[in-house]
């Protein structure tokens, strides 16, 4: 075990940036108190704000470092790497030179893993598609929340027969594979852009792809928490609440809501962990993100026919895929764990 | 004549219970034709076995469940039809301590706020709508009130011993003022030790404020110690009540005797002089026909099997339920 004192100081940390009465206390003090000490918890956090800064930095990256649009082809173009001359696409090391191979990692600024099929810096083209995965993955995580802890929190502590119909719609949106459902969706969706009345949106805004994906995980997260208001509702705390005369609107917000948090804080990086993975899928299968904006996923289907020639095309955002989703699933675990009362880690004050 | 705080009639209370999917739904006789007052000022007990409906009455009368069937009468006011939100101005006069401190308080709030919801709520004292310094000067003397400290209010309810929390419940329940409180078995999820400080808190608390309970217990020694007049019930109905001291020295009914007497006795003897009861509580899904009690019973005679004995109203301070009574009453 790493002594305490080198274990980082999360507090400390946190009150460069807030007053300290308004830090979390009573449960929440305990759950981080937890959360800071556990080392996998803390190197995912870590890993993924590392990917997210990196991600946000990608403007940069293109201009002063890699120094190319990475949006637009460059076919006939050269590129000068440690004072040698390369053109951008090579032609194929076949006999009869049909086609071409583009260049490999230089290790180099520019081309630093080589670039794609249309002469596009690979590294660049994975940042900013990192930007859109990361930002449909969050932003579908929030949308799916917000609707699961409605939908959820409504049907659980309502009953009868709201509960009868909100709990009979999830089971319709459950019934379909998740991902045939999006596939469905998207392809309705993509070829049209969505109408409905006065709003209108593009086929190729990330709004498609957002509201696809946070809606059909819903389920996953708002039948959990339907059951955990099935159960708070008839606590002990909501009954005393009713004989004090609470109306129900604050019982809501003020006794059942802050007790289904930390449930949703637990599923948040979960949820989007799979939120990461269907948007991959969606982008590769051409109808998530719409070219030329990248998407983790529009990368590895750029690689698909390069697999041969230059495989890191489709190797890289691959692994920052698996990487981002283990980092999530780990975070999450260890979320659950500082949360869980029951849980038998002992905090050393 | 002193009017009642509460009057119920003939409070009657079922669940149904369902089966499973292939199971037919069963009705779960919680509650049956309960008919009691309390006085102000005093406090009554209700005592009997786990599942014989006494919590199930005490949130009858506070009306936390619609009843079945009856009528309660609080101060005047029958409040057995009204909606929980036309309940909710009578709410300050009349409030419930709960058995479980650990669940009755919300894990997630500080104590402070916990005790000054029910102010914030009702706008108390004053009335108006944003009144903290009123609010909390009412915290800090309900916290007096109750035995707690003031550096108390900014923690957190996992914090605190399981007597502790009882007082923040009490202190919460007093936060309005009520002119009644349910007691739902207030002390027996505490040590014995700790029991006698939160009873005396009642008791103390009783007489300053001149409140009225209704204080549910197994605990026949608790009761005997705090109520003024004991109810006892058997499979959700009362088979008697009356002035403590009677009812403890000279029970009436077999079941009432049968009970005191599996109290164990700190010097032996007497206690085998009175029948040990034989069986097992009916279920509430089946009652027996007649007196719910006969066929445990050590006098039930034919007529028992079929005829349900009444207490019998007006009759008295002392009623049983009981066609053959060890003692004359009324």
């Amino acid at each position: 075990m790493v002594p305490a004192s080198r274990a980082p100081n999360i507090k400390s940390f946190l009150l460069l940036f807030f007053k300290k009465e308004d830090l979390p206390s009573g449960p929440w003090r305990v759950a981080l108190a937890r959360l800071r000490q556990d080392r996998a918890a803390l190197a995912s956090a870590a890993t993924l704000v590392l990917i997210i800064v990196a991600c946000l930095l990608a403007p940069l990256y293109a201009r002063h470092i890699a120094g190319t649009d990475p949006f637009r082809p460059h076919l006939d173009e050269t590129v000068t790497i440690g004072g040698r001359t390369l053109d951008i696409l090579q032609p194929a090391d076949n006999p009869l030179h049909l086609g071409s191979a583009p260049l490999g990692p230089t290790w180099h600024g520019a081309y630093f893993l080589g670039a794609d099929g249309q002469g596009r810096d690979v590294a660049a083209r994975l940042l900013y598609g990192g930007r859109n995965s990361l930002l449909i993955a969050g932003a579908a995580t929030l949308l799916c929340l917000a609707l699961a802890a409605i939908v959820g929190i409504l049907a659980g502590f309502m009953g009868g027969v709201i509960d009868q119909i909100l709990s009979r719609l999830l089971d319709i949106l459950w019934a379909f594979p998740v991902y045939l459902l999006a596939i469905s969706l998207s392809v309705v969706l993509i070829s049209q852009g969505l109408h409905i009345g006065p709003f209108t949106i593009e086929a190729d805004s990330l709004l498609l792809p957002i509201a696809i994906i946070g809606i059909v995980y819903v389920p996953y997260a708002a039948r959990p928490v339907r059951g955990l208001v099935l159960g708070l509702a008839r606590s002990d705390f909501v009954l005393a609440a009713v004989a004090l005369g609470v109306p129900n609107r604050r019982i809501l917000v003020r006794d059942i809501l802050p007790n289904v948090a930390s449930t949703l804080l637990v599923f948040a990086p979960l949820i989007m962990a799979l939120n990461l993975l269907t948007e991959s899928a969606l982008s590769f299968l051409q109808i998530g993100v719409q070219p030329p904006a990248a998407s983790w996923g529009t990368i590895i289907a750029d690689g698909q026919t390069l697999i041969y020639t230059s495989p890191i095309v489709a190797i890289a955002p691959g692994v920052a895929i698996v990487i981002t989703v283990l980092a999530l699933n780990v975070l999450g675990d260890g979320l659950r764990d500082a949360l869980d009362p029951r849980a038998k880690l002992r905090v050393r004050s | 004549m002193i009017s009642p705080v509460l009057e119920a009639i003939g409070v009657t209370k079922t669940f149904d219970v369902t089966g499973g999917v292939l199971g037919r739904p069963r009705t779960l006789h919680a509650v049956t034709n309960v008919s009691l007052r309390v006085m102000r000022g005093e406090t009554l007990g209700l005592v009997g076995e786990s599942g014989c409906g006494k919590s199930t009455l005490g949130r009858c009368l506070l009306r936390l469940h619609t009843l079945t069937d009856g009528t309660i009468r609080f101060a005047g006011t029958d409040i057995s039809r009204l909606s929980m939100r036309a309940l909710r101005p009578l709410r300050p006069r009349m409030q419930m301590v709960f058995q479980d401190p650990y669940g009755s308080l919300n894990p997630r709030r500080r104590v402070g706020d916990l005790i000054a919801e029910p102010l914030r709520v009702h706008r108390l004292p004053s009335g108006a709508r944003r009144a903290e310094a009123e609010t909390s000067a009412r915290v800090h003397d309900l916290l007096r009130l109750v035995g707690l400290k003031e550096d108390h209010l900014a923690r957190y309810p996992h914090e605190f011993s399981g007597g502790q929390r009882q007082r923040i419940g009490i202190a919460r329940a007093l936060a309005l003022n009520p002119d009644l409180i349910v007691a739902d078995e207030p002390v027996s999820a505490l040590d014995v030790s700790v029991q006698a400080q939160v009873v005396n808190l009642l008791m103390d608390l009783q007489e300053t404020l001149g409140l009225t309970y209704v204080f549910i217990a197994h605990d026949l020694a608790v009761v005997r110690q705090i109520a003024t007049r004991t109810a006892v019930m058997y499979l959700g109905a009362i088979i008697e009540i009356g002035p403590t001291e009677q009812v403890f020295c000279t029970p009436a009914h077999p079941y009432t005797a049968a009970l005191l007497a599996a109290v164990p006795h700190p010097h032996g003897g007497a206690a085998g002089a009175r029948p040990m009861l034989r069986g097992e509580v009916a279920s509430p899904l089946s009652p027996p026909s007649g007196c719910a009690f006969h066929p445990r019973c050590p006098s039930a005679e034919a007529r028992c099997r079929v005829e349900r004995p009444m207490l019998a109203p007006d009759s008295g301070p002392r009623q049983v339920a009981c066609h053959f009574p060890l003692q004359e009453t009324g």
